[in-house]
């Protein structure tokens, strides 16, 4: 044939495929660091674990620069609608990684102003545990998370306008009830008391 | 001037008042009724030269045997001059704890006034601005009481979750 020069030199793929394979390997991490968590960020990010091995060593502070936002480090209260603002302020296509045991459940901050999970939020993708995480867990985490870009990526981002429902655990409104609160043995209007 | 010598001082100048005095290692207090802070800490500033407002904060007594009032908020001051410390304690109860500002004499005591108010719900009579300072300013409780829930009373779940499609 004439053109069997040419055979060597082309690629059949999918434009899905193609996309998927570069938003895979030039993540823009937005490092969401309120704890310690985030000095494992940082150590990741650094030479001796190097995140740029994959791809995601530009860490961005502008959400509208960013494809992945890392919540390193637990969440109070005040701070929700921040991390959901931020959350919003990111283009599409976006991912979210919840790092550690307090961004994914709270961990020990079992008390009125930590958030029992960011998932109850906004959506989370990849769950990294640990108290805080290595390193090396993390890293593990974005490899997992190019997976599972790779697996259901699409070229205009459309998958995700079908998540149209809550997918995190349903949120606690109530945790105590009222009757079930500590209540003051005696009143104080009086400046003595029995006890 | 030592402990003993503030002791004398404070009673003669507030003769008519109940001052209790006490010492544990270093700490040097004097507990004083809450009607009359005001005037003590103005003396222990301007003539015992305690010019510096270390601290100011709370806690409740609240379920602790023994103890007669349900608030104890105390003020930590330091003489610069020669290093000694005092503090200066009150009580207060319910319903309705209320305590002269000390903002006029220690710029200092705003935000340490504002804390106590977000955390225990005392509030501070001429503080210039008197609103919560950690807390979100929707938050209604008072959590450092000891009748308030640790887990709360459900603040925080108290916020609209974002779908996948939303954002």
């Amino acid at each position: 044939m004439a053109l069997d020069f040419l055979k060597d030199n082309f690629v059949v793929s999918k434009l899905d495929y193609l996309a998927s394979w570069c938003r895979k390997y030039s993540l823009f991490p937005m490092p969401f660091a309120t704890a310690c968590c985030g000095i494992e960020l940082m150590a990741t990010g650094a030479s001796k674990h190097d995140i740029s091995r994959f791809g995601a060593e530009a860490f961005r502070f502008s959400p509208r620069q960013c494809d992945l936002m890392i919540v390193a480090g637990r969440v109070a209260m005040k701070m929700v609608p921040v991390m959901q603002r931020i959350w919003q302020q990111m283009p599409e296509p976006k991912w979210c990684i919840s790092m550690g045991a307090c961004a994914s459940s709270g961990g020990v901050f079992d008390t009125y102003a930590v958030v029992q999970g960011i998932d109850r939020f906004i959506p989370v993708d990849i769950y990294v545990p640990g108290c805080p995480p290595r390193p090396e867990q993390l890293l593990q985490g974005i490899i997992d998370l190019q997976d599972k870009i790779a697996n259901t990526g699409t070229i205009f981002a459309l998958e995700f306008s079908k998540r149209n429902v809550h997918e995190g655990p349903k949120p606690l409104i109530q945790i105590t009830a009222p009757e079930k609160s500590v209540q003051a043995p005696a009143n104080f209007r009086s400046s003595t008391r029995t006890i | 001037m030592n402990f003993d010598e503030i002791k004398k001082n404070l009673t003669a100048q507030f003769s008519d008042l109940f001052l209790e005095f006490s010492s544990f290692r270093d700490n040097d207090r004097v507990i004083v009724p809450a009607l009359s802070v005001l005037q003590i800490l103005s003396f222990a500033k301007t003539i015992l030269r305690f010019e510096m407002l270390i601290d100011l904060s709370a806690a409740d007594y609240l379920h602790l045997q023994g103890s007669a009032h349900r608030y104890g908020i105390w003020y930590s001051l330091l003489n610069i001059e020669n290093g000694k410390r005092l503090i200066v304690k009150t009580h207060l109860d319910d319903p309705d704890p209320r305590l002269p500002s000390v903002y006029d004499l220690w710029k200092g005591a705003d935000w340490m006034e504002r804390e106590v108010y977000d955390m225990f719900g005392v509030e501070f009579d001429g503080h210039p601005d008197l609103r919560r300072i950690l807390l979100p300013d929707e938050f209604t409780a008072f959590p450092l009481r000891k009748d308030y829930p640790l887990r709360g009373m459900g603040e925080r779940h108290n916020f609209q979750p974002l779908t996948r499609s939303e954002a």
